[in-house]
């Protein structure tokens, strides 16, 4: 495990220091500088402010300088706000983001997991059926319709939450919402298959066979097997989620980092582009290796296959 | 046996012996791969619909081309932000009129349209008729997805075949270069490539190509690993035939199963990054439209004419759900075994 482990994680700093490598450089080759005003601006002045970003050093100083200053959570000055360190600008916006993200996980895991588990237990009744359909529809649906019609109809119609802005409880519902479908969808249609699967299994027939009940029998063996696999989409859910928050907190006004991602892109604001972008892979590769630890930890066929490797 | 039968020589008849010439043959007739997928998506229903849905989808997006009703870039701001009129109805919603501060206006004669004039789903901010442009934007939308698709999977296939064909250190290497690029997030990787390549229908394509294709590789390249054993690979190795007409003949006709599947998959979540990165507005620009850009548009101002972010949003989870439901279909169809 151990040994597993630190090769997981060498891998992750690479990769990491792949990503920074990589989003350096193609900022470097795109055209825009952080002056405003560039006309009105004369050489000494526009020098001045280039120094002030450390743009005057030739490019392999400044990846130097930019890399030293990540290991230390410095991601340089935003072009878009003057004089705004972008890990201040990050740090300010990430709350928003993590409780949104935790929120919608929570709601699209957990009632996936029981909506999933009832079609297959109900197979090929209208319950399962329905259970189908919906999750299609979750799949289908893209996050940011369904984020305008929740506006539309319980913002707009019937007054029932805000339809944008940030501030209490109420004010994470809707997106939490439009946020959570596609992962509920997709947990749902994951855990199904597993459990149908599952279910048809000699263990299954042997529990039944003893005289177990039948929802003991569903508990104690069909649930708990089928949860292992699971736990393996957290990951891609993860992406899923920080896909659709771009989107979300643009629609609902929040100021999160997705938000200003998207902000980032429509003004050329590279240092943030780069943060974000780093700041984004981090938390996805944090989640795979969580993911695929728990994942060894509750299921101890991969751990005896792993020492057999 | 304690009873014996007797039976008299005269209660058999000959056979013509020229009819039943093989009785091996078997009665069916034999049905190719296709089919025999074939005949099992038709039993599947709702797969059927989707699949009909798609075709009129399709053609009424390419078709459009052709008869649009309207140029779907011509402005007329005159008759700006119309509401869906049909001809000879007159039910509220499709009979030109709109809510305004309270009470019912008729917009058409407001805006100083003639009689005549009438556009099935309204005009937008710009006066140009919604019909033409969703249709406009339908094309642009399944241009980009479906060629999408094809850049993903000619690179998915290849790198796939190729990594699992050589083995050893080159297939070890390529499976770490295909971890690299899952652990970084697909967005950063389009937003990214579209910042380079400058937003436009081209970069579009190819980021949300170059992104994707990860998947398509990987499943490659375990089915080629498994195919690779087989008996009949190792014989055409032994009759000297070279790598390159081994994976053409043999390998890609048995995986043709799970790269179509793959492929029908592919195809909404390209749509669905289309839409997202045009809403965001990194994507297509215009005067061009998609429905991203289309739904964007209508989002602006979706409280006061609401209807020109319905049908965007109408067609692209129409299409969306039709895709997912085919492609559910197909994969039951190509696969049977994973079905329960």
């Amino acid at each position: 495990m151990a040994k597993y482990l630190l090769k997981r994680i060498f891998y992750l700093l690479l990769t990491l220091f792949i990503v920074i490598t990589v989003t350096f450089f193609l900022m470097k080759l795109l055209p825009g500088t952080p002056l405003q005003n560039q006309q009105k601006l004369s050489p000494s002045e526009q020098h001045l402010i280039l120094k002030q970003y450390g743009l005057t050093k030739p490019i392999w100083q400044q990846y130097l300088t930019y890399v030293g200053g990540v290991l230390h959570g410095n991601f340089g000055t935003s072009f878009q706000f003057s004089d705004q360190p972008v890990s201040y600008l990050i740090s300010s916006r990430i709350g928003p983001s993590l409780l949104l993200g935790t929120q919608a996980m929570i709601l699209g895991v957990v009632p996936g997991i029981l909506v999933g588990a009832l079609g297959a237990i109900k197979k090929n009744t209208w319950v399962d059926t329905t259970t189908t359909i919906v999750s299609i529809l979750g799949i289908s649906i893209p996050s940011f319709v369904l984020a305008v019609l929740l506006q539309y109809f319980i913002g707009l119609k019937l007054h029932l939450l805000p339809i944008a802005d940030w501030g209490g409880f109420a004010y994470t519902v809707l997106p939490t919402i439009a946020l959570a479908a596609s992962p509920f969808a997709d947990t749902a249609r994951f855990t199904r298959t597993e459990m149908v699967d599952v279910l048809n299994s000699d263990y299954i027939e042997l529990a039944r066979a003893k005289g177990l009940s039948k929802w003991g029998v569903i508990y104690h063996h069909a649930l708990r097997n089928s949860l292992i696999p699971v736990v393996t989409i957290i990951g891609p859910l993860a992406v899923n989620i920080m896909t659709g928050s771009m989107v979300i907190e643009n629609i609902f006004s929040i100021p999160g980092i997705g938000e200003q991602f998207v902000k980032s892109i429509l003004t050329n604001d590279y240092p943030t582009i780069m943060a974000v972008t780093i700041v984004y892979s981090v938390m996805l590769m944090v989640v795979l290796l969580i993911t695929d630890i728990v994942y060894g930890i509750i299921d101890p066929r991969i751990r005896i296959s792993g020492k057999s490797n | 046996m304690a009873d014996e039968v007797k039976l008299p020589a005269d209660s058999f008849e000959p056979l013509d012996k020229s009819k039943h010439l093989d009785s091996e043959k078997i009665a069916a007739p034999n049905l190719t791969f296709m089919q025999d997928a074939w005949r099992r998506l038709k039993k599947n229903k709702s797969a059927i619909i989707a699949m009909i849905i798609l075709v009129i989808f399709f053609v009424l997006a390419f078709g459009s081309a052709f008869i649009s009703p309207h140029n779907p870039n011509a402005v007329n701001p005159q008759l700006a932000n119309l509401p869906p009129k049909w001809p000879g109805v007159n039910i509220n919603g499709v009979n030109g009129t709109l809510v305004q501060a309270g009470s019912r206006v008729n917009a058409y004669q407001a805006a100083g349209a003639g009689a005549g004039v009438h556009y099935w789903l309204g005009t937008d901010y710009l006066g140009r008729d919604m019909l033409s442009r969703i249709l406009f934007g339908t094309r642009i939308s399944l241009t980009v997805a479906v060629v999408a698709t094809a850049v993903d999977l000619l690179i998915g296939v290849s790198f796939g075949l190729f990594s699992g064909w050589k083995g050893g250190w080159i297939d070890n290497f390529m499976q770490r270069v295909i971890e690299i690029i899952m652990s970084i997030p697909t967005l950063v990787v389009v937003v990214l490539l579209i910042l380079i390549l400058k937003p436009g229908m081209t970069s579009i394509t190819l980021a949300i190509a170059f992104s994707s294709w990860t998947t398509m590789a990987r499943l490659i390249r375990a089915q080629t690993m498994e195919l690779k054993g087989q008996e009949y690979v190792l014989a055409a190795q032994t009759l000297g035939e070279s790598s390159i007409k081994i994976a053409f003949k043999h390998l890609l006709p048995n995986l043709s199963s799970i790269i179509i599947i793959q492929t029908m998959f592919t195809i909404p979540s390209a749509i669905f990054f289309e839409a997202f990165l045009s809403f965001v507005g990194i994507g297509i620009s215009a005067p061009q439209a998609s429905l991203g850009t289309l739904l964007n548009d209508g989002q602006k101002n979706f409280q006061f004419l609401p209807y020109q972010m319905w049908y965007p949003a109408i067609v692209l989870s129409v299409i969306m759900i039709a895709f997912n439901i085919f492609a559910d279909g197909l994969r039951d169809a190509f696969d049977p075994q994973t079905k329960e």
